[in-house]
Order: C-alpha cells, then sequence, then structure tokens
C-alpha cells in the first residue's frame, strides 16, 4: 500500500493515467446518476434497478455489435429501446408504487433489479464481456500514459449526450411539464398536465439515459450481469452527496467518485476498488445525518 | 375451549413436531434446521420493520459479525488464528469432545455479546437516518462489510475459513445444529411475545406510528431504536454462530454477508407473513422456505426470477401480508372492536328487529 503511494510520488505522470481513468469512468456514472437524480426528484421513486438498466443498455449494444453494427452507430437504436423498454416498466411496475410510501417503490425495484440481473444471466451469460470498438490506443510520456481512442470518444459523447438532455428540460414542452410536476404534481395537474404521462415519460427518459451510460461502459470497460447492483449504490452515492436537483453537484460527484475509484484501486489493491464505493456511501450517510443532527432538537 | 386452552395446544404441536421432525425425517435435518433459522431471522428483522417501522436492508451484517467472531473465538481458544487461516484449511486441529462445545459455547456468546456491542455503535451512525436513508445506510453497512472482510487476511480473507471438525458421528452432529437452530428460534419467539406486551413494545409501536410525537411525549426514541436493533443483533449474532458451524466453512460475501440473499429474504418472509405481527413472521418464513425449495428443486434456472417477482408482486398487491389479510376479515379475532352501529347492515338488523 505505501509502496504504491511512493511510486505515485516518485512518478506523478502515473497520477496523469488515474486522472484521465477516472474522468472518463466518472462520465458514465454522471450520465447514470443524473437519471437516478431525475427519477427521484420528480417522481420521488429510489429506483435500485437503476444499475441493471446500465447493465442491460451494455448488453443490447455488445450483441449489436456482434451482429455488425458498431456500438458508437448503435448508441440511438439503444437508447430508443431503453426508453421503450422503461415505458413498459412503468407501466407494469413503478405506476402501481408512486404514490405508495417510499420503502415500497424501494423494495419493489429491488425485486425488478434481481429479476433483470438473473434474466440477463440466464440469456447473455455469466462471462464478463466487452463491446470491441476497433479503435487504436495510443500512448503518451514514453509509454507511461496510454489513452484508448474510444475513452476520448466516449467523453465526447457523453457531453453531448448531457447537453441534449438538459437543453431537452430547459426548452421542450414535456421537458417544462416534468419540471413543473416535480414543483409540485398537484398544482400541475390544475395546470392541465397529464402527470402519469410525465412520470412515464421521466422514468423512460431515465431508462433512455443508462441505457445510454451502459454502452459507453461496455465500450471502455466490461458489463457483467451481476455487476447491476454495484452500478446502482454508485448512483446513490452520487446522488445522495450532490442532492436531488443540483445538476452541477451530480456532474462533481460523479467525476470525485470516478477518481476516488481509481486511485483506491491503485493505491489500496483492485479488490478495494467496490469496497470504496460503499464505505463512501456509508461516509456520505454519516455526513448528511451530522449536518441534519443540527437542525433537529431531541428530548435529552 | 378457552383461548389459553387453544393457545396451549398450539404451542405444545409446534414444539412437539419440532422435537419430532428430525426424527420422523432424518434425511431433511438439515432443512428443518435452516427453516428455524428463517424463522428467526424474519422475528428478528420485524422488531425494526415491523414493530418499529424501521426498515433495515442491513440486518444480516450482525448473522455474518455473529459467524466470524464465533469462528474467531472457537479458533482461538487452542490455536494461532491468523496462522489457521492462513494454511486455508490445510491446518487440522484434532479437538477433544470436551474442547469442541466449549469452544462452540463460548464462541455463541462472543458472538451474541459482540454483535449487541456493534448494534450499539452502528445503532449512533444510523439511527439518525430515516426512511430510505435508513434502508440504503444499512444496505451499505452490510455491504462494506462483506467487501472489507473480504480483504481482511487475518480472518482468511476472501478464502474464508474451515471451522473445525466436530470430533464425532455426523448423524450426531446435524441432530445438534438442529436442536441448537430450533432452540434459538424458540427463544426468540418466547423473548419477543413477552417483549411486546411490555412498555419497551408500546414504545416501539409509538415509533412506528409517529416518531416527533412520541419524542414529544417523553420517550427517548434514540435509546429505544438502539435497544431494539440490539435485541435484533443478540439472536442474529447466535444465528449466525450456529450456522456458520453448521456449514463448516465461512467465506465473506456468500455465507457471512450475504445482502442479497437472505438480507432480502428476511424482508421478504416478513411482508409475505404480515408485519408487525408476532405471529406473521413465523407464517411468512414456513411458507417462504417451502416456496423456495420447490423452486429450487422444479424451476432450477429460474428460482431467482421467481424470487424477484414474487418480491414485486408480495409488495404491490399483498404488502398487508398474511396475518395483515387475516385482521382486516376477521378483526373481533384479534381483538380489534369494529363499531357496528355505524355498518349498514346492522342497521338493516335494528330495523328488521
Amino acid at each position: 500500500m505505501l509502496d504504491n503511494l511512493s511510486l505515485l510520488g516518485q512518478a506523478p505522470v502515473l497520477n496523469i493515467q488515474l486522472l484521465l481513468d477516472g474522468l472518463f469512468i466518472g462520465a458514465t456514472f454522471v450520465l447514470a446518476a443524473y437519471g437516478l437524480a431525475l427519477v427521484w426528484g420528480v417522481m420521488n421513486v429510489k429506483n435500485l434497478a437503476q444499475g441493471d438498466f446500465v447493465i442491460l443498455g451494455g448488453y443490447i449494444a455488445v450483441t449489436m455489435a456482434e451482429w455488425g453494427l458498431h456500438p458508437i452507430l448503435g448508441l440511438p437504436l439503444v437508447i430508443v429501446m431503453m426508453f421503450g423498454f422503461g415505458w413498459l416498466v412503468y407501466r407494469a411496475v413503478i405506476s402501481r408504487v408512486i404514490d405508495r410510501d417510499l420503502f415500497t417503490s424501494l423494495l419493489a425495484t429491488f425485486g425488478l433489479a434481481i429479476v433483470m440481473a438473473q434474466t440477463m444471466n440466464l440469456i447473455f451469460g455469466p462471462e464478463v464481456v466487452a463491446a470491441e470498438s476497433g479503435l487504436k490506443t495510443r500512448s503518451m510520456f514514453d509509454g507511461m500514459v496510454t489513452v484508448a481512442e474510444i475513452k476520448a470518444i466516449s467523453l465526447l459523447l457523453a457531453a453531448v449526450l448531457a447537453t441534449i438532455v438538459i437543453i431537452f428540460m430547459k426548452k421542450s414542452r414535456m421537458g417544462q411539464a416534468i419540471r413543473a410536476t416535480a414543483q409540485d404534481a398537484r398544482a400541475a395537474r390544475v395546470m392541465g398536465i397529464d402527470t402519469d404521462r410525465v412520470y412515464a415519460f421521466t422514468y423512460a427518459l431515465n431508462s433512455a439515459i443508462c441505457g445510454a451510460a451502459g454502452v459507453l461502459i461496455s465500450l471502455i470497460w466490461v458489463i457483467q450481469p451481476y455487476f447491476g447492483i454495484t452500478h446502482s449504490i454508485r448512483s446513490f452515492v452520487i446522488v445522495t452527496a450532490a442532492g436531488f436537483g443540483n445538476l452541477p453537484g451530480v456532474i462533481m460527484a460523479g467525476f470525485g467518485l470516478g477518481f476516488a475509484e481509481q486511485y483506491s484501486g491503485f493505491v489500496l489493491g483492485a479488490e478495494f476498488q467496490q469496497a470504496t464505493v460503499v464505505a463512501l456511501l456509508v461516509l456520505i450517510l454519516v455526513v448528511r445525518q451530522i449536518q441534519q443532527a443540527r437542525h433537529r432538537q431531541v428530548v435529552r | 375451549m378457552s383461548t389459553a386452552m387453544t393457545q396451549g395446544l398450539l404451542y405444545g404441536g409446534i414444539v412437539l413436531a419440532g422435537i419430532v421432525a428430525p426424527f420422523a425425517f432424518p434425511e431433511y435435518t438439515f432443512q428443518f434446521a435452516l427453516l428455524w433459522i428463517m424463522i428467526l431471522f424474519a422475528l428478528t428483522w420485524d422488531i425494526l420493520g415491523g414493530q418499529m417501522g424501521y426498515n433495515s436492508l442491513g440486518n444480516i451484517f450482525f448473522f455474518g459479525a455473529g459467524m466470524y467472531l464465533c469462528a474467531v473465538t472457537q479458533i482461538g481458544l487452542y490455536y494461532d488464528v491468523a496462522e489457521y487461516t492462513a494454511a486455508f484449511g490445510a491446518v487440522k486441529v484434532d479437538f477433544t469432545m470436551g474442547q469442541y462445545m466449549l469452544g462452540l459455547g463460548l464462541g455463541m456468546v462472543a458472538a451474541a455479546l459482540g454483535s449487541v456491542v456493534l448494534a450499539l455503535f452502528f445503532g449512533r451512525i444510523v439511527f439518525g437516518l430515516r426512511g430510505p436513508y435508513f434502508a440504503i445506510g444499512t444496505l451499505g453497512v452490510a455491504l462494506a462489510a462483506g467487501e472489507l472482510m473480504g480483504t481482511w487476511e487475518y480472518v482468511g480473507g476472501g478464502g474464508g475459513i474451515s471451522l473445525p471438525v466436530y470430533p464425532g458421528d455426523p448423524d450426531d452432529r446435524a441432530l445438534l445444529y438442529y436442536i441448537l437452530c430450533f432452540v434459538a428460534a424458540i427463544l426468540t419467539f418466547a423473548f419477543l411475545r413477552w417483549l411486546y406486551g411490555t412498555r419497551f413494545g408500546l414504545a416501539l409501536n409509538a415509533i412506528r406510528d409517529d416518531e416527533e410525537k412520541a419524542e414529544a411525549m417523553g420517550i427517548h426514541t434514540t435509546r429505544y431504536k438502539t435497544v431494539a436493533w440490539g435485541v435484533a443483533a443478540f439472536f442474529l449474532g447466535i444465528s449466525g454462530a450456529v450456522f456458520g458451524n453448521m456449514t463448516g466453512f465461512i467465506e465473506p460475501l456468500e455465507v457471512a454477508f450475504p445482502t442479497t440473499t437472505f438480507g432480502i429474504f428476511m424482508v421478504l418472509m416478513v411482508l409475505l407473513g404480515g408485519k408487525g405481527t408476532l405471529w406473521g413472521p413465523v407464517i411468512g418464513a414456513t411458507l417462504f422456505h417451502v416456496i423456495k425449495e420447490v423452486t429450487w428443486t422444479y424451476l432450477l434456472g429460474w428460482q431467482w426470477i421467481t424470487l424477484g417477482a414474487l418480491i414485486i408482486v408480495n409488495v404491490i398487491y399483498f404488502q398487508q401480508g398474511i396475518m395483515g389479510w387475516a385482521r382486516d376479515k376477521w378483526p373481533e379475532r384479534f381483538g380489534v372492536v369494529v363499531d357496528r352501529r355505524t355498518t349498514i347492515s346492522s342497521r338493516d338488523e335494528e330495523a328488521a328487529s
């Protein structure tokens, strides 16, 4: 552990590698977390199946790549398919838990996560897979830092997608309706907004964003049917740290988590990478609680 | 027949069935032992989830903690733990019967008390969280514990620990662990039955109904919540100690901290049986165990999908559970007084008379 730390000190170039990888992977975390923040803020549903939507998007891309369609060209198709899938899931499950207590939605989406992970395991098998981009890997600083071209492209794609979603939320009629519903669902209904349609659209949009994040992850990293829960927890870490409705916060926390994972994986060893995510979740909740405790008075 | 007699017959019948079961069907002893563990899981989850309204997803943490505490005590009494775990079961320590039993007994005590200490410590951290944050926070604690145990070489890391071998006949061993599971579950039930009748039980229900008002009425909510979690941890620690020895091998992710299997089964069993009732968890656990064994046998490969679907359907359409449904159907039998004057049918009766 200390050896790895001193290695970082002696070869500062390695930091650049870690920071770059954190940036590339963090961008996909931001996408998934933004989807969660949207659903959480608008519908008050804690979607524990978030990570499984990501993995499903990745598998669709991998399957299309096997059929000869390049994943990047397949991205719009994945977005459309995942949008439809999200709409179906909303109609089948989410619409029935939306006005129930919070634990109901948490548990129902957890059941959904189990069903999705297991179905993917049956269809695609338990192997770890990745989509082939066919692009080169460039090396810098005498081979000390390597950057796969696809990683840079995926960062660019993530930025483009995020911009499209943000503009959509600001300018479009549906985006305005979603924001109105988030502010006050009852008032929105009085104003003639079909909130049920808004909810369905929001959930489907979240599913599409997750699917896009999954395509990028399958290109720059690996996917496996059971990796979903870790992605869900990452999204929860980011949203809990940032607070929903705080877009700059989500972006900062997403990249921060990317860096934290890369550094802990390098310094402590690869087996600590998962532990870092959950430990950060607990830590953030503790900090939140201390902040809240200041606002609350208790019987002594 | 009076209620007391019916109840006496019921309890007697269950205890008798529990004693006869391993002798009548010796090849299913492990399954029966697991059933008692499941009942214990459901009962302890219901203390917080049902009676107190705090839905924890991380109670399995104490199961794993108890398992590891017991293992380390058992081995540490006669051997160097680090050396034992480093050999990954290659070191065979032959225990005499006396040594084995002493180790097991002390291990169970350490597991129970250690879990309570952990509950008091983590209670300070998680009980400020409300609603879904509490569920996610406890889930995080359990997941983190599993991941961190996997990196701790002293207790065997990801490779796990092989527990001391029982120095006797395998059939006796199966029976011993059956009896331990059985007694643990019965004790849990008896203790909770007494506990829910006391002021303590009422305070827990007050916290569930409205925590702010309970606080305003002078109930030290944080103290009650922590103690309730300690009670759950006590019994879960014992169950972990027994289960670890029963399987003979412990490993952090699949056996000790199975958050996505046993950890979720607890919640599901209680929801199935009806939360906030004494008998709901018992009925739910029994039914769930049967469903699970049947699907694991006849729907292999699809068992998890069936399980996930069961969670969704249960949560959406049948959240009150079997006992909750029965209470709606026959309220008088649950001591709920229905004011018949307000119902239409009673008005008709009055008009007729």
